[in-house]
């Protein structure tokens, strides 16, 4: 085991498929020449070249549909867009090209590629550079979602991104690329479509991905305080989400919180609770609730932004609800 | 929030029950455990007793009311709080609800499954994994309290509940109607609970049961010989009725016949291995079968101190409900009243009830000779479903051995 | 994938009598397969949108005629022409367009997304200019991989003014990528004229912006276009440059079946003084001229080619529709989408 940053992390699974496989390469803005926007592929230029790590113009929708392009014919592109904000202009390539060619084209055309970027908010960024867009893409057939929520798993899943066959969107944080953990030593890689108990409990399951996760496990603990233990399920995957894991962790807990970056209406969270209903009603001894950002664009004042974002406090009030507890 | 006090079924039986009397008034604090009110069952006078500690709040119902089990009679709360049902979750802490649990009854008795009770609006709140374990186990949702929102039941309301299968039905019983009539000289009495049920579970019997009667006529002379002289060296240790020695008697032929000592389950026939053998006594306005159990390991000695017992708390309506249900034959006595001969309506599910008639001295052939007897009939009703003729036939056959060769009892 | 009829000589031949024979077939067979297909759209048998390519035949034939098996082409909504002049058979063709199971996109695609991976055929692309970057992706991969192949891609004049071809014609003139971008000015984006709705009329004139060698081709005669295709393919293969060819071409029909040829924004007399230039009447003037093409030859090539419309168009009605147990299949490499997303357990 090796302590590694997030960022480290995803740094090292580049390289080693990068090493592996040399039908991989990395694009976007700034990726090359300046060592990446928030330093992820760090030394990468310098290792593999300026044929393999490729600077952008400001050109998203451009460069999205040079990767389709390239990974139609037999390259493995990993796109990277600076903050999944601005893959607003590039969507069109990600849902109407890659996401589509192989069903369209009656499975000659596979795009096997990687978007991958920081979604959601950091610190005071302002509404434009907040949003986290996991749910738009998971609502999409033909495409995968992933967002790890830690050094190991972003470093695992990025590795099984880019040998993937199909279009993977990948949901990296700029608030967890400093974020510390173990990470197995060599060959480490994370199957897609596996969510993750990360605390194992019986009184209540709190879900969470991507940055709700360390939520979920500081709510966890302050549940444990009050003689209440939580078990804690990383999904890991968004699309296709690890149903499995859900319905079993609620079938033996009894009651469900879902924790998520986003907005509420039809939100991850959504999903989770429809599944759950549909597939556990009998299990249930409470209604599933919720934990999300507010429905707002997200504001600049310091204070507002957390009131505007998911937290713990929000997360064990929940749980207490779920489990009868008095409200704190 | 406060909690409701509702009117429980405090006999597997019960569908409504008469407040007699509040013994907690209101304003006045009330522990758990503490008893509320005195309430008439269909068979009893039970206690109701608090599930929550507080004060009392409010008394729905006044002394002397009828209400349905489930309904709510009252409010146990804190002062000042509202009673009209909040919104808001439940501030019951995550501690399980403490206090006793209803009293357990005997055996699950096969009775019909229970309906759900309805609430004023008709439903029952409950989470679904509440009403799958209240399912599983069938406990009855509307006898439950709920501490969720909105008196919701979950999951934790059913762990204070017994396991065992409580057999209400929720319906409300048709009010009494009395004719308009231009006749005077009757008095028009309201049922009491007591009548109401004899009244509904008899007629559940002689309905569909088919029933056939088997009739035998008892030398009762060593009976009467051997009584006398047990209870001349007895002394004050207690008397042996006639009554008793019928007991006793029944008690071995039963085990001699397990056939007759069976339940009709609808879908299968249940024959019990011990001998419960349910005594009908006459109580001040009807009629109540307190149960002699395990009457085959019991003496006679053992038997007549319980039928005392039993029959004298029954006359004070001071039986528990396990000590009136349960039985698994029936033995109704009307000797004491000269009857000869009659027949008894038989105690569903039990497959059969012995009527005992008087003992009278009558004329009878012993060794062909005309002597005055000591003669005792007795008649079996028998459920055919269980009981065959032949079947019936030779129980009765070996009770009357038995009874006219008494020292068989202890053979 | 589905069979192909290449063509004989890729190449260099520009003066063969073969050779044109070969042009003017291939423009018949894509004038014929074009009319047989607005009657079956006519008919119902055809739904969804289907452009035709009338008129602008000889801008497939010449330009595909310079390239080689190993290229790549992409193209928009209106390529029933590339697909056929690359070689996808017109039985895959309409077969596809009645969203057959024997269509080269198995049904899934229909009218805008035909595709066929042996032959490089990248589609089939239905949102304006989207796929402009794509075949700049392909000329990437050739460029990345050392090969010399030539990524070709069509696109109408409309499609100029979206972002996409600004952004891609950057990215390729800045990155040297081995490309052809062929802009087919037929003079009109749907209903608008291109006055009104470029800045810059002559379209070939923004290969400036992007520092591109540029042509403004007559897209009628498919000689011409032969010889500029040449000129841009030979840049490609041997410099890795790209090139902006305006193709300017006319299409005789409406934008799609739902628009009329005229009456609404072209005059019939407009629509008239085109049809003078019909690719296939200059081409077989030509070949007049030349002593390669009399009555005879005309009309043997015409049944000929019109017994083979027919036969795709017959093969196309007995062929069965997709099977719907499929529903799911090549969503995902892995085989069927899994299904739980949509329905769970209960479902």
């Amino acid at each position: 085991m090796t302590l590694l940053t997030y960022r480290d992390a995803l740094n090292q699974a580049l390289r080693e498929e990068m090493q592996r496989d040399d039908r991989v390469f990395l694009m976007g803005e700034e990726v090359a020449e300046y060592d990446g926007a928030y330093k992820v592929s760090r030394g990468l230029l310098k290792e593999f070249g300026p044929k393999r790590i490729v600077d952008t113009p400001i050109a998203e929708l451009g460069f999205a549909g040079i990767g389709v392009g390239a990974a139609m014919v037999g390259l493995r592109p990993v796109i990277e867009m600076m903050t999944w904000n601005f893959a607003l202009l590039a969507i069109d390539q990600i849902v109407n090209a890659a996401a589509k060619m192989r069903y369209m084209s009656g499975g000659q055309f596979g795009v096997p590629i990687v978007f991958r970027g920081p979604s959601g908010a950091a610190l005071q960024l302002g509404a434009q550079h907040s949003q986290a867009f996991e749910s738009w893409y998971a609502h999409i057939p033909g495409l995968k979602v992933v967002a790890p929520a830690t050094a190991a798993d972003a470093k695992g899943l990025l590795k099984s991104s880019i040998r993937d066959d199909d279009p993977v969107i990948f949901l990296e944080g700029e608030m967890l690329y400093n974020l510390k953990g173990e990470v197995p030593e060599g060959e480490h890689v994370v199957p897609i479509g596996k969510a993750e108990i990360k605390r194992a409990g019986s009184d209540v399951t709190l879900i969470g991905h991507s940055k709700t996760v360390a939520v979920a496990l500081k709510a966890a603990d302050q549940l444990a305080e009050l003689g209440v233990n939580a078990e804690v399920i990383d999904l890991r995957t968004i699309r296709p989400l690890d149903t499995e894991a859900i319905l079993n962790s609620v079938s033996r807990t009894n009651r469900c919180v879902v924790a998520e970056e986003g907005w509420p209406f039809a939100g991850v969270g959504a999903q989770v609770v429809d599944l759950i209903q549909r597939d556990a009603f009998d299990a249930l001894d409470a209604p599933v609730l919720r934990v999300t950002g507010a429905d707002v664009p997200m504001p600049y004042n310091k204070h507002l932004e957390k009131a505007a974002k998911a937290d713990v406090g929000k997360v064990v009030e929940a749980a207490k609800k779920v489990l009868y507890m008095a409200a704190s | 929030m406060a909690t409701k006090i509702v009117m429980e079924a405090l006999s597997p039986t019960m569908e409504e029950g008469r407040l007699i009397e509040w013994k907690k008034q209101e304003g006045e604090p009330v522990a758990v455990g503490e008893v509320l009110a005195e309430v008439e069952t269909d068979k009893a006078v039970m206690e109701l007793v608090a599930r929550s500690a507080g004060t009392l709040l409010k008394q729905l119902v006044g002394a002397g009311a009828t209400v349905p089990v489930s309904s709510a009679v009252g409010w146990i709360g804190q002062p000042g709080e509202s009673v009209d049902g909040g919104t808001t979750a439940s501030p019951v802490t995550g501690q399980r609800p403490t206090g006793p649990v209803p009293p357990a009854s005997a055996p699950a008795p096969a009775q019909p499954s229970s309906r759900p009770a309805a609430e004023p609006s008709g439903r029952v709140k409950a989470s679904p994994l509440a009403k799958k374990i209240a399912g599983e186990r069938g406990v009855d949702l509307g006898a439950v309290s709920g501490s969720g929102p909105e008196g919701r039941i979950v999951k934790r309301d059913l762990e204070a509940v017994s396991g065992e299968r409580s057999v209400v039905s929720g319906t409300i019983a048709p009010p009494l109607t009395s004719h308009i009539s231009p006749l005077t000289g009757f008095t028009d009495t309201p049922l009491t609970q007591i009548r109401k049920t004899i009244a509904k579970r008899l007629a559940q019997s002689i309905g569909p049961i088919p029933t056939f009667y088997l009739t035998a006529e008892v030398d009762m002379e060593r009976v009467a010989e051997a009584r006398e002289a047990l209870n001349a060296a007895a002394g004050d240790q207690g008397k042996v009725s006639f009554n008793d020695i019928v007991l006793k008697a029944v008690a071995t032929a039963l085990r001699q016949h397990p056939a007759c000592n069976a339940w009709w389950q609808d879908d299968h026939i249940r024959y019990w291995d011990a001998v419960h053998i349910g005594m009908a006594v006459a109580v001040e306005d009807g009629l109540i079968t307190p149960v002699v159990r395990d009457a085959q390991t019991k003496s006679l000695r053992q038997i007549s101190a319980e039928t005392r017992d039993l029959a004298g708390r029954a006359r004070e309506r001071k039986l528990r409900p396990e000590e009136y249900t349960g039985s698994t034959f029936s033995v109704s006595n009307l000797g004491m009243f000269d009857i000869e001969h009659f027949t008894a309506i038989i105690n569903p599910p039990e497959a059969g009830i012995l009527a005992v008639g008087s003992i009278a001295q009558v004329p009878a052939v012993v060794n062909g000779q005309v002597q005055v007897r000591r003669r005792m009939r007795m008649t079996m009703s028998c459920d055919h479903r269980v009981i065959d003729g032949a079947t019936g036939a030779k129980f009765l056959k070996t009770l009357k051995m038995l009874l006219e060769n008494p020292l068989a009892l202890v053979w | 994938m589905a069979t192909s009829t290449r063509p004989e000589r890729a190449s260099g031949d520009a003066g063969t009598a073969e050779l044109f024979r070969h042009y003017l077939r291939q423009m018949l067979l894509i004038r014929h397969f074009e009319e047989k297909a607005g009657e079956a759209y006519s008919l119902g048998k055809i739904g969804g949108f289907c452009h035709l390519y009338i008129g602008q035949e000889a801008v497939a034939v010449g330009s595909i005629a310079a390239l080689r098996p190993d290229d790549y082409i992409t193209s928009a909504y209106r390529e029933h022409g590339q697909a056929l002049a690359r070689g996808i058979t017109s039985r895959a063709v309409m077969a596809e367009l009645f969203g057959k199971a024997t269509g080269c996109s198995h049904g899934r695609g229909g009218s805008m997304h035909l595709f066929d991976a042996g032959l490089g055929f990248l589609g089939g692309h239905a949102i304006v200019g989207s796929h402009i970057p794509i075949a700049a992706g392909a000329a990437f991969a050739i460029k990345y991989r050392g090969g010399d192949q030539v990524s070709v891609c069509y696109f109408g004049e409309a499609a100029a003014n979206i972002g996409a071809f600004h952004e891609t014609l950057n990215m390729a003139s800045l990155w040297d990528l081995p490309a052809v971008f062929i802009c087919e000015n037929n003079g009109y984006g749907m209903g608008t004229a291109v006055a009104r709705a470029s800045a810059v009329k002559s379209l070939s004139a923004r290969g400036n912006a992007y520092d591109m060698p540029a042509e403004a081709v007559d897209g009628q005669d498919v000689l011409v276009v032969r010889e500029a295709m040449d000129r841009a393919v030979a840049r490609a293969r041997t410099e890795s440059k790209p090139t902006l060819l305006e193709i300017r071409t006319y299409r005789f029909v409406g934008h799609s079946m739902s628009d009329a040829a005229h009456g609404t924004y072209r005059t019939k007399d407009e629509v008239e003084e085109y049809r003078r230039r019909d690719p296939i009447k200059v081409l077989a003037e030509r070949m007049r001229t030349d002593g390669t093409l009399d009555d005879a030859r005309w009309s043997a090539l015409e049944t000929e080619v019109k017994a083979e419309i027919d036969d795709a168009y017959t093969f196309a009605e007995a062929s069965p529709d997709p099977d719907p147990s499929e529903l799911y299949a090549n969503v995902y490499a892995g085989g069927d989408a899994k299904r739980e997303v949509r329905g769970g357990k209960a479902s």
